[in-house]
């Protein structure tokens, strides 16, 4: 059994469709698994039913074995979850360690060593560390977004679209600082549009077509895999 | 010598009553923009519900007066504020508990939310009328002056007078120690900067366990602190109406605006600019020229470019041009 788990998970939005259809997700810890598919697959809606954001119609979530369906995203994250959104990830408004301050919110013990760690993984923002992130270059907010998920030492982190509006070399250095959190031994589970790339650095990987699970592989299976490569690869 | 009449002359009659009426509006606007910054919604009870904190204040002092406790030469009003400040945090705990928490749970527009809060605004205004009456009435009592005009004319020789009011000490004092305190809060302290992130990003303030429910209870609690303050200030310097009360929302949310709504220290030194702007473009300058001009140049009119009676036209332009100019405002708020 992995460590966190989505299983069969159906749901949508309020009372409208279902977007997810029976589909699941497994990551363990020390792992980089990428959720794939065509636009309106779902993955950002598998995503946020992992998190709560979507109440589930059937399914289970489940970390180190212990059910937390019924959980609110706040109490997950409580459990040692962590979510960077796609959009408005930083508090623009506020400075870099402020940022990482709010990120420890929930920890009542000194953080400042959390703090310091994260300085050590993206030096940037140490140099940064009073300037507002609103007046921050894209990558480094998404370092800034990446750190405030990392400061409640996660189990789990779950990345929706990380490089998502980024230059090329911005985006390979973000999957360097991504490689870099996985060996602190946190599973991370991320949405991907730059299919290639994500499963280049990925342990594994899963493709969604209509809501549900349609290839599931190691990153070099689904690469080398002709019919993923055809319909998401481009060739 | 001239000249120095002539400094005198406009400290005495701009500078010290602008600031302390700068001062006053400054206490609301922050009011304004804690609420719109947090809540999300323009709170249009404003208004009265500082007339109501001063109701309250008014009600202790007069008790406190006939038991016969006093401050001796500071007016009894300033032991009465901390206990109007508790009554007062109860009624916006009341208020939001029975009225606005249903609209934000149920997730309802900001457009609506400021119209619930007119509604509050009525219901807070008749509470106001029934309890103390629409009548004008001060309740200042201890030593007026600190510096009487005449005083300041032996002692320095000038012709011209500078009076200080011990209201207007008082407001100046108070109300940039409780300012220090609130930025100190919402800058250094941990609940103080989890309030900014909520108000910055309200998605992302959830994710990080920011509770809401705490949040919104201290914005109140300081909503409720800085409406009491700010209204007691001003009916101490002036004198309490509630109709003024009424009326003094507009430099508010003037203030609020030219500050950037959502930004606190924005809308305190909005206050100033209002309230600076409202007093030199009503005031009448001739006894000023006559000071600084040559005789022959003396002029006949009063040379006053308002008359007082329109000061709130003052406000009423400056957050018109700032809407149409500069929307988010001279610090850089939300874009309304």
């Amino acid at each position: 059994m992995a460590f966190f788990e989505g299983l069969k998970m159906t749901g949508g939005y309020g009372t409208g469709p279902d977007i997810i259809n029976s589909c699941s997700v497994d990551v363990n810890r020390g792992e980089i698994v990428s959720i794939l598919g065509p636009n309106g697959a779902g993955k950002s809606t598998a995503m946020k039913a992992l998190l709560g954001l979507i109440n589930l119609k059937s399914g289970a979530v489940v970390i180190d074995g212990k059910d937390i369906s019924k959980l609110s995203p706040q109490d997950r994250v409580r459990q040692g979850i962590s979510f960077v959104p796609q959009t408005k990830n930083v508090f623009a408004g506020m400075t870099v360690e402020e940022n990482l301050e709010m990120g420890a919110y929930l920890r009542d013990d000194n953080y400042q060593n959390i703090i310091e760690e994260i300085y050590e993984l993206f030096p940037i923002l140490r140099e940064k560390r009073n300037q507002l992130v609103g007046e921050l270059s894209g990558g480094q907010r998404q370092q800034v977004a990446l750190g405030r998920a990392l400061m409640i030492k996660p189990s789990v982190l779950m990345l929706d679209e990380p490089t998502a509006g980024v230059s090329p070399i911005v985006m390979d250095e973000l999957f360097d600082h991504i490689i870099k959190v996985k060996r602190t031994n946190v599973a991370i589970l991320m949405v991907e549009q730059n299919a290639k790339q994500a499963l280049n650095i990925s342990d594994r990987g899963y493709v969604l077509v209509t809501g549900e699970n349609k290839y599931a592989g190691t990153g070099k299976e689904l690469l080398n895999d002709p019919r993923v490569r055809s319909s998401f690869l481009g060739g | 010598m001239d000249f120095l009449n002539a400094i005198i002359l406009l400290l005495n009659y701009i500078f010290v009553p602008a600031l302390t009426y700068g001062s006053q509006l400054a206490l609301g606007a922050i009011f304004v923009t804690l609420i719109y910054g947090i809540l999300r919604f323009a709170n249009f009870a404003t208004g009265d519900m500082m007339a109501f904190g001063t109701m309250v204040t008014i009600l202790i002092t007069w008790y406190f007066q006939s038991i016969g406790i006093s401050l001796g030469v500071l007016p009894t009003a300033i032991l009465a504020i901390p206990f109007a400040i508790i009554f007062m945090i109860g009624y916006m705990l009341f208020v939001d508990k029975f009225v606005f928490k249903y609209y934000r749970i149920n997730k309802s527009p900001p457009v609506q939310l400021a119209m619930v809060s007119i509604g509050v605004m009525f219901v807070t205004q008749a509470v106001v009328r029934i309890i103390i009456g629409p009548a004008d009435r001060r309740f200042f009592d201890g030593e007026k002056f600190i510096i009487k005009a005449g005083e300041f004319k032996e002692m320095t020789g000038l012709n011209e007078g500078l009076a200080i009011k011990s209201s207007q000490a008082i407001t100046v004092f108070v109300t940039l120690v409780l300012v220090s305190i609130l930025f100190w809060f919402l800058n250094k302290t941990k609940t103080g900067k989890s309030m900014r992130a909520y108000s910055d990003n309200e998605d992302l303030a959830l994710l990080s366990g920011i509770d809401p429910k705490r949040v919104v209870m201290i914005t109140w609690i300081i909503a409720g602190i800085l409406a009491t303050i700010g209204g007691a200030l001003y009916g101490l310097d002036k004198s309490f109406k509630p109709f003024t009360y009424f009326n003094n929302m507009l430099p508010i949310f003037a203030a609020a605006i030219v500050g950037g709504i959502g930004n606190p220290f924005g809308a305190f030194l909005g206050g100033y600019v209002i309230a600076f702007s409202e007093i030199f473009i009503t005031y009448a300058y001739k006894k000023f020229f006559m000071y600084i001009l040559p005789e022959s140049m003396e002029p006949e009119t009063l040379v006053q470019l308002l008359s007082t009676d329109y000061k709130f036209a003052v406000s009423f332009s400056i957050l018109v041009i700032v809407l149409l100019y500069r929307p988010n405002g001279i610090f850089k708020g939300k874009v309304l």
